[in-house]
């Protein structure tokens, strides 16, 4: 009966000291914010387009850690999707890009810039800041800091702004993918110069 | 790892004593070098224009320096280096700038890059050179400077600006520099000829190397493939401390990571570069190409590239001019069209296919393959991958190609980079034993373009969600200031009503405290009354009624000090006011002043008439108080004066707004302009009658004065008659004077009046009446109050009060009208 007793006790005392060491650790260790935000946040294009109808990427990447479905943006495509699915543990859904253009061709905002009257509308539209001008002033895109998220095309007065494809540059060239089994790789040249 | 000796390494003692290390993997390709090392470097052709791309090198390209028209000649700087890493590019002959423009270059997407076209004049005029002929003297910092300017970079397939490759600052020990000689993929032999033909230059080029690396060890690592080669090197390197080292032809010993690890044993680390592990690798053409810059004076303007293969009938090397299109150079070596099936830029295992033989030679061309098509034939279809194995034996960097392919195939970039995809040299080791004739490096290629994009993508996502978020922490922060403004303003408009309300209370404390002083005053006169009865009774308490009586005094005194300090610190509205009544108690000191003066004459008089004996004291007080109230009188005046040009448009400011604000009363507002002629009017009036008065009152005061000298002087009798008359001429006249002023005064004042009748509806009379009126109701309230005090109860004498404060506001009212209307006319009352 003692050995019982004195076993019961000995379970309650450890119970209650590492009841008190995960209390304490619990407190001493809080993670501040939510880290799956963090993570969607990080996986998102930052184009801040607000194509999923959200204000931007992170508000995007709350109300998904909140449970809103993951395939809502486009200029993510379906590789973003997988990777939040992978993330979060969902299902690969199909992207729901109702009639959006085609997101793998990167696209800059470009102003005409006769045609700009300076309104400043485009640059309150701007979610990353990217056009720089003022009131009466002509103003241009940092063609290095658009995202193509096309915001400021709407607000403009004077449909000044075109969304226009970003060219190739021998920079940002790869190679291409070859042609898979079965197929000879593109090799074939007409000199014809000589 | 020992090598297993080579057939040279026995025959040659010398390169038995070298340890030497290996690399894994590696394939023996046929060579098919002797096609094009039979014959001596021949110079390149003379192309009718030379396209000289701004990004020959490694990093960013060169800043043009000249326009399009410029003649210019060999050796002259056509753009400079842009930023650290960069090399210059010179004219490689004399001629015209054509065109800035794009063109094809040398590149395996076929893409147009800025070029300078020039169009060669023939002459091949150089310009002026600076030749050094000891470069110890020159110091590393010109040196370095020297390189940069002469725009050499490393010739042996990269383009890294070899200026930037030999300047690590002090604190990096090189311990081996390596001069790579190796020259390991098939076909390409121009470094062989090079140094053949050219060992001397190469060594001197190695010494400026050497000095400026300062390495512990110099090694040459060349193929033993190349005996004439090593033959020449070894004799130009006999009375120096460069070693030799022969490695066994192995493909690609070539690379500068397999050559480090075949001549030190070091294996570079995944990630770093060379210099970190104390080795620096120079091809033997920069070595070339170092001289040239520094004991030539000449910048890099040629190389040698190898034409080969099957389709030109004169294979072999040509010293080419940076520039020379690469149809030129074909031609040059005798290219046959119809046999050309595959134009290959570099070798056969790491060149890539030209599209265009456009395309200049640059720094980098080592090679132009024209191969026919059973030569190179093209690469047969794809298969499946049966998991041989192959490609992982050959690898030189110890990969597992077999992994990369499938995961670049399916697009899991993530676990290729786990893989070391980034460590792949693209050697083609793998691609070359394939059974399966998979395209593994096109595969690689894809996949680390692919990572490379994600990883720009990533940078600038990271960037665009910086950029988001200081754009939405700079909007709250606005957002903020604004409601921070707001509430400022709104906390302003709150402390402003509460001083108002304050200043209301001011008025009421003050309203209260002259309640209390009349309070206080009339129970004092209760007191005083009652104490007064009980001594005219005599009766017991007339002493301790008195005592009361004085100590209820004290009290009123204490009350009304209170109430003449409050008023004393009302707030700044009550400023003007306060002036005017220190104009008003300046009066009043006048006022008194005379009247004392008046008394003092008076009593003077009296004494005289009754001679006594203080007559003459009397008369002395009496002049000395005139004095007094003479300067009095100046003192008024000086304040009038001051007060005058504010007080006049302070007057008649509300009329105008009466005028403008009320059109219940028609009578003052037949328009607006009639009102301001009248109030300008009413202000001239205003002038003349203080004038007028002043005038008057002077001349008054003259005659009068005149009149008692005259007096006095016919009681004494002691002046002469024509004297007196003399003086009695002089009252007459002040006193016509007086008159006279009065008399413009009265008008005056009576138009005045009438003009208050027009404005006010009153005439003067019914508002002195009005106010006397309000005047005599409020004392016998006061009276009334006083009656009632001590036998009425709270309630009635609480309604006394407030009855009382409704006359004594009326009677201001009243007061204030008079005032108003005495005042706009410039009537004041004496």
């Amino acid at each position: 009966m003692t050995t019982v007793l004195i076993a019961i006790a000995a379970l309650l005392g450890l119970a209650a000291l590492f009841g008190a060491v995960l209390g304490y650790a619990s407190e001493k260790f809080k993670v501040e914010g939510d880290p799956i935000v963090e993570q969607i946040d990080a996986l998102l294009p930052q184009t801040q387009c607000g194509q999923c109808g959200h204000p931007g990427c992170r508000p995007y990447a709350e109300a998904i850690a909140e449970g809103e479905e993951h395939n809502r943006c486009p200029p993510g495509g379906e590789t973003t999707v997988e990777a939040l699915a992978d993330l979060l543990g969902r299902e690969v859904l199909p992207l729901d890009n109702e009639g959006a253009e085609d997101a793998s061709v990167e696209r800059v905002a470009y102003i005409r810039e006769d045609e700009c009257i300076g309104c400043t509308k485009c640059i309150q539209a701007c979610p990353v800041d990217a056009i720089v001008g003022a009131a009466k002033q002509m103003h241009t895109v940092i063609a290095d800091e658009c995202t193509g998220c096309d915001l400021c095309v709407d607000p403009c007065p004077v449909d000044c702004i075109d969304m226009i494809e970003r060219p190739v540059t021998l920079a940002t060239w790869t190679w291409d993918r070859p042609a898979g089994i079965g197929r000879r790789p593109e090799q074939r040249i007409e000199v014809v110069n000589l | 790892m020992r090598a297993n000796l080579t057939l040279f390494q026995r025959l040659v003692p010398g390169a038995r004593r070298a340890p030497t290390y290996d690399f894994p993997g590696g394939v023996h390709p046929a060579e098919h070098k002797s096609v094009s090392n039979q014959t001596p470097i021949a110079p390149g052709p003379r192309p009718a224009q030379l396209v000289l791309p701004l990004n020959m090198h490694l990093g960013a390209p060169a800043r043009p320096i000249v326009t399009v028209g410029d003649r210019v000649l060999k050796g002259q700087m056509l753009a400079e280096p842009a930023g650290a890493v960069s090399a210059a590019l010179h004219a490689p002959t004399s001629g015209t700038v054509v065109a800035l423009g794009p063109r094809p270059i040398q590149h395996p997407s076929g893409m147009d890059a800025l070029c300078i076209v020039l169009e060669p004049d023939g002459e091949d005029r150089w310009a002026e050179r600076r030749p050094v002929a000891d470069h110890t003297r020159l110091g590393p910092g010109k040196l370095i400077a020297l390189l940069r300017d002469a725009g050499v970079a490393g010739l042996g397939g990269a383009g890294f600006p070899t200026s930037v490759k030999v300047n690590l600052g002090d604190h990096q020990r090189v311990e081996q520099l390596i001069i790579n000689a190796v020259e390991c993929e098939p076909y390409i032999t121009a470094d062989d000829r090079l140094m053949r033909e050219r060992a001397d230059e190469i060594v001197l080029g190695i010494q400026i190397l050497q000095y400026l690396l300062n390495p512990h060890d110099t090694l040459i690592g060349i193929e033993d493939n190349k005996p004439d080669a090593i033959a020449a090197l070894r004799a130009a390197c006999a009375d120096s401390d460069v070693e030799i080292r022969v490695v066994p032809t192995k493909y690609p010993s070539g690379g500068e990571k397999q050559l480090i690890q075949l001549l030190t044993g070091k294996e570079v680390p995944s990630g770093s570069i060379p210099a970190q592990c104390g080795v620096v690798c120079q091809n033997v053409g920069t070595a070339w190409a170092v001289k040239r810059a520094v004991h030539d004076g000449e910048p890099l303007l040629s190389r040698v590239t190898t034409v080969t293969g099957d389709a030109v009938a004169r294979p072999g090397n040509y010293e080419v001019w940076l520039g020379t299109p690469v149809a030129d150079l074909l031609r040059h070596a005798g290219v046959d069209k119809d046999r050309l099936g595959r134009l290959v830029m570099g070798g056969p295992m790491m060149g890539f296919t030209l599209h265009d033989p456009s395309v200049p030679v640059v720094k980098t061309s080592n090679c132009i393959i024209a191969a026919s098509a059973e030569e190179l034939p093209e690469p047969p279809p794809e298969q499946a991958c049966i998991r041989c194995g192959a490609c992982a034996e050959v690898c030189p960097a110890n990969l597992l190609p077999q992994q990369l392919y499938w995961y670049a195939k399916t697009d899991d970039f993530e676990r290729a980079q786990h893989h070391n995809l980034m460590d792949c040299i693209e050697c083609g080791a793998c691609a070359y034993v394939c059974p399966s004739h998979i395209p593994l490096v096109q595969y690689y290629r894809y996949a680390k373009g692919e990572i490379r994009t994600q990883t720009a993508e990533q940078i600038k996502a990271d960037r665009a969600r910086e950029r988001f978020e200081a754009r939405q922490a700079r909007l709250e922060r606005e957002q903020a200031e604004k409601e921070a403004r707001r509430r400022a303003r709104l906390e302003a408009n709150r402390k402003k009503q509460e001083a108002a309300t304050e200043s209301g209370a001011g008025d009421e404390k003050l309203a209260a405290l002259k309640k209390e002083v009349g309070q206080a005053s009339s129970a004092y006169k209760a007191a005083v009354k009652a104490a007064k009865t009980a001594e005219a009774q005599e009766a017991d308490n007339a002493a301790e009624l008195r005592a009361r009586a004085d100590s209820l005094k004290a009290e009123a005194d204490r009350a009304k000090a209170a109430l003449r300090d409050a008023k004393a610190t009302a707030p700044a509205p009550a400023a003007a006011p306060a002036e005017s009544s220190a104009l008003a108690d300046l009066k009043k000191a006048v006022g008194e002043a005379s009247s004392a003066y008046k008394a003092a004459v008076k009593a003077a008089k009296h004494a005289e008439a009754e001679e006594t004996d203080d007559a003459a004291e009397l008369r002395a007080r009496a002049d000395q108080l005139k004095a007094e109230a003479d300067r009095l009188k100046a003192e008024l005046r000086d304040a009038k004066a001051a007060q005058g040009p504010a007080a006049p448009p302070a007057a008649p400011a509300p009329s105008t707004q009466d005028s403008g604000t009320s059109p219940e009363k028609p009578a003052d507002t037949p328009s607006v302009a009639n009102t301001a002629v009248d109030e300008q009017a009413a202000g001239k009036r205003q002038k003349r009658l203080k004038g007028l008065k002043t005038a008057y009152n002077m001349a008054h005061k003259q005659y009068k004065e005149a009149h008692a000298a005259v007096e006095r002087a016919e009681r004494a009798g002691q002046d002469s008659d024509e004297a007196l008359a003399a003086m009695h001429a002089k009252v007459e006249k002040l006193k016509a004077k007086a008159d006279h002023c009065r008399d413009a005064l009265d008008a005056l004042v009576e138009q005045a009046k009438a003009d208050i009748l027009a404005h006010t509806g009153k005439d003067l009379k019914t508002l002195k009446l009005d106010a006397a009126r309000a005047e005599s109701a409020l004392r016998d309230k006061a009276d009334e109050l006083e009656r009632r005090r001590d036998t009425s109860d709270a309630d009635t004498l609480e309604t006394l009060n407030s009855e009382l404060d409704a006359l004594q506001e009326h009677a201001q009212l009243t007061r204030l009208a008079l005032k108003t209307a005495v005042e706009e006319q410039g009537l004041v009352e004496e």
